[in-house]
């Protein structure tokens, strides 16, 4: 992109050394882009350190929504170099970029410079030490403010708001901080501007995948939750503990992941929607515990936000590769249901649907979130009410002979809750009859399995199975899940401006498989591509072992945490088209 | 409550129908027998309790019972009754199950069952073997036991369940044996009543992988100890009897760790406005 084109977007990275701030610099610039009414995306990258590491905060602004990372950033602005290099390979630059550097904090990492980029230095550490009290993320606040377009005082306001509370010094120091950052940008010419004044200047939301996810989870009714920390669910878990107790729910702090989904499923038991969150290594500790959820048809939603895998893996970086243990990794043949949401707004909506599905289906719903869905911050419009709701089929008033675990049409029996006379059963792992009772026998073992397989799989789940997008009659189909739908659908976007027609099938049922719908969305395709962020091709794995596609299929992938962009599917396809 | 007559259950109105899978002269009947006495004992409605266990023979138990139940996975038995009393605190929940499920595979779930202090029960029929899997050491088993799997013996030190539930955190500590009935309903009525985490050890004999444990009922003998509050002096008792003392060896007198669990109030529209800058 360069100066004077009409820009759709801006993307800037900021980047410092943990502990400088840079976080907190992007966070006021996005809550600056929310007052004026613009749409924007933060996503973070940062080292394995809890203190101290390399940390880059990536902004992305816009008149539009905007969901996912561009291809490049246009302005680079460095606190400092330490650790750098080690995220350097997630910030492309181009020949159009800017790097701002300060002088004294070292050189520049050659994969940056070698983009060809325009480099600016500014002294930036000196400019915060002539304020008194001043910080260096503040003049790069402010520098990054006015290479973009925006005024000072929305600024200023934004900082009042935020460090009103450390007193007038600190309001004080960081304003003039702000400052020295505008006056060192009036000597820079900017690639890109995204004018405030191109904000509608509407009511947004500024909101994290992770915050959605607990949102949506309290939205669908969930009232329990047993928690164990874990990178990069943990943000699901704290946002739920003091806003659970608002609505009459309650969190409780477990030893181990063992114990938070055997919690779950107990209260559950009880009568309440439960719920926990966990990553990678925590899904794994918990599959047991699903599947006596399974078995005993006890209601549970497991929101996995997906890191880098396996064992502990890439904890702080994205992945999409929980997908074979979430379907497969139960013992015995255990029908449950695995969602994703496709976006951070959509982490609302797939998170209250999924309380609402393993609720109605008395099992266990999994959700596939991810880390950069989860820990990105996005400016999005309000959501539309949602009417998913947990709705268990109760009996409140058991007659004699009640069968807990009856073989019904639709395969889900009414439950009674602990309390209720004449209703006590024994939910049970071991397999049992209608009663409950524990058994051996073969058409006890079959019909329960039938029972349990058939209401999961005749379940109407309506045509939120997937997110469908483009022309109905289009040769090229790009199938995607979970976060990497935001680069394949602004990749479709813009080859749809120069012509070129695709259509988009976001999946956000994982399993089970819904063939009917699947075969109507890719009817008359000839050309599949498969994206996804894993080695192995967990996804088009899945989608083989399940769906008879069409056409010839190819698959665009690798692993995290260099996230997928925009440009990559457009080139993908336009080279497959030359063919 | 009203229309309930005093006594109106009966100790068989807390039994099932269900035969169960255990050995004859297993000492688990009795203590089946004893949770069903104590239930008539406290008169609670057999639909207000929740009998929770994991697995392994003692912890069949909940579908011999007449209560809700929750048969789960090896060793989590605590963890969903803690799920359970938390989503519901007006029930009584009883854990149960064996010394091998509670102190082995669960043991990390015993030790912060007792440090939160939530208010239920744990049985914990010790039989100091794996009996559903024929006869494997447990961390109760002596360590010279020799069997298939540990030829010669484990040579590893027994664990001391008393004394780990009270270092814990455990408000309500005691010891029984199964072959006597009446004393054990007592002291389970006792531990269903004293508020926060319960914890009785039952010597529930395993007559068929351990036929030597058929002297227990010789060797068992009551505490003559009075009642402490006192852990310091529950401790100098614990560390230094000789795993036959029976009776109430601790009763402390921590608060129970309150979950606020409510019914429906506030409004999500309220707590969607963090969301708008």
């Amino acid at each position: 992109m360069t100066s004077g084109e009409q820009n759709t977007s801006v993307s800037v990275a900021m980047v410092g050394s943990g502990g400088a701030g840079v976080m907190t610099s992007g966070n006021m610039m996005l809550e600056a882009a929310t007052k004026a009414g613009l749409y924007g995306l933060m996503t973070r990258t940062v080292g394995p350190q809890i203190r101290g590491g390399e940390a880059a905060a990536l902004l992305r602004l816009a008149s539009h929504p905007v969901h996912c990372v561009n291809d490049t950033f246009d302005i680079l602005v460095a606190v400092d170099w330490k650790g750098a290099e080690r995220f350097a390979g997630e910030v492309p630059l181009g020949p159009d970029s800017l790097i701002v550097t300060d002088p004294a904090t070292g050189d520049i990492p050659e994969i940056l410079t070698a983009s060809g980029a325009r480099v600016v230095e500014v002294s930036i550490g000196e400019l915060a030490a002539s304020v008194e009290g001043g910080r260096a993320n503040m003049v790069i606040l402010g520098l990054v403010a006015a290479l973009i377009g925006f005024d000072e005082e929305p600024i200023n306001k934004i900082i009042a708001k935020k460090l009103g509370k450390k007193g007038d010094d600190a309001v004080k120091a960081s304003r003039e901080a702000v400052s020295a950052g505008y006056e060192a940008a009036a000597e820079i010419k900017s690639p890109v501007m995204v004018s405030p004044t191109q904000g509608d200047k509407k009511d947004r939301w500024l909101i994290s995948g992770n915050q959605a996810a607990g949102f949506g989870a309290l939205s669908g009714g969930i009232r329990f939750v047993a928690a164990y920390p874990i990178t990069p669910a943990t943000e699901v878990l704290e946002w739920m503990s003091p806003n659970l107790p608002k609505v009459g729910g309650t969190l409780v702090q477990a030893e181990d992941e063992l114990a938070s989904i055997n919690m779950a499923i107990g209260a559950s038991f009880g009568g309440r929607p439960s719920l926990t969150a966990t990553s990678g290594p925590g899904l794994s500790l918990m599959m047991e515990g699903i599947g006596l959820a399974v078995s005993s048809e006890t209601p549970v939603v497991i929101v996995n936000v997906m890191r880098g895998g396996p064992s502990t893996g890439v904890p702080t970086k994205s992945e999409q590769t929980d997908l074979n243990i979430a379907v497969y990794g139960l013992h015995g043949d255990a029908p449950h249901i695995v969602t994703a949401p496709t976006s951070v707004e959509d982490c609302i909506f797939t998170t209250q649907w999924s309380v609402h599905l393993a609720e109605a289906m008395q099992t266990a719903a999994i959700v596939l979130s991810d880390q950069f869905m989860g820990q990105a911050s996005a400016i999005i419009d309000p959501p539309a009410n949602i009417s998913f709701m947990a709705q268990r089929l109760v009996e409140p008033d058991p007659q004699e002979g009640y069968l807990r675990y009856k073989v019904t049409a639709d395969g889900v029996s009414p439950m009674t809750l602990p309390g209720t006379p004449g209703g006590q059963y024994t939910a049970d792992g071991l397999e049992h009859n209608t009663k409950g009772l524990p058994s051996t026998l073969m058409e006890d073992h079959r019909d329960q399995m039938d029972k349990r397989d058939r209401k999961v799989a005749e379940f109407n789940y309506g045509n939120h199975w997937a997110d469908i997008e483009g022309d109905e009659n289009c040769e090229t189909v790009v199938l995607t899940w979970g976060s990497t739908t935001n680069a394949v659908r602004e990749g479709l976007e813009r080859l749809s401006a120069e012509g070129i027609k695709c259509k988009l099938v976001a999946m956000r049922l994982l399993s089970p498989a819904v063939p009917e719908q699947f075969d109507q969305a890719l009817d008359g395709a000839k050309r599949v591509l498969v994206v996804e962020q894993s080695h192995s091709g967990q996804f088009l794995k899945l989608l083989r072992a399940n769906y008879d596609m069409p056409g010839e299929i190819r698959s665009f992938r690798r692993p995290g945490p260099l996230i997928i962009r925009p440009g990559e599917i457009i080139d993908t396809i336009k080279a497959w088209r030359d063919q | 409550m009203n229309e309930l007559a005093l006594n109106k259950f009966k100790a068989s109105d807390y039994k099932s129908s269900l035969k169960p899978v255990w050995c004859p002269g297993c000492g688990d009947y009795h203590v089946l027998l004893s949770i069903t006495q104590a239930l008539t004992k406290l008169q609670l409605k057999p639909e207000n309790t929740a009998v929770i266990s994991g697995i392994g023979c003692s912890s069949r138990i909940p579908a011999y019972t007449n209560s809700y139940g929750f048969h789960t996975i090896h060793g989590r038995g605590l963890a969903v009754a803690t799920g359970v009393k938390v989503a519901r605190p007006e029930l009584t929940v009883i854990a149960a199950g064996g010394d091998g499920d509670g102190f082995s595979i669960g043991g990390n779930h015993f030790l912060h069952a007792c440090r939160r202090n939530t208010d239920m029960t744990y049985i914990v029929m010790d039989n100091e073997v794996y009996g559903m899997t024929k006869g494997q050491p447990s961390p109760t088993t002596d360590p010279s036991w020799d069997s298939a799997l540990s030829p010669g013996g484990t040579g590893l030190s027994p664990f001391h369940p008393l004394v780990i539930a009270l270092a814990s955190g455990a408000n309500f500590i005691a010891r029984t044996f199964s072959g006597d009935v009446k004393r054990t309903a007592s002291i389970i009525a006792d531990a269903i009543e004293h508020p926060g985490f319960s914890f009785v050890q039952i010597l529930s004999p395993c007559v068929t992988f351990r036929p030597d444990q058929k002297v227990w009922k010789k060797q068992v003998h009551k505490a003559m100890v009075e009642e402490t509050d006192d852990p310091a002096r529950a401790a100098r008792r614990l560390m230094s009897d000789d795993g036959f003392n029976t009776g109430i060896l601790y009763r402390g007198i921590r608060k129970p760790y309150r979950f606020s669990c409510e019914d429906e109030k506030g409004d999500i529209t309220e707590i969607q406005k963090q969301f708008e800058v």
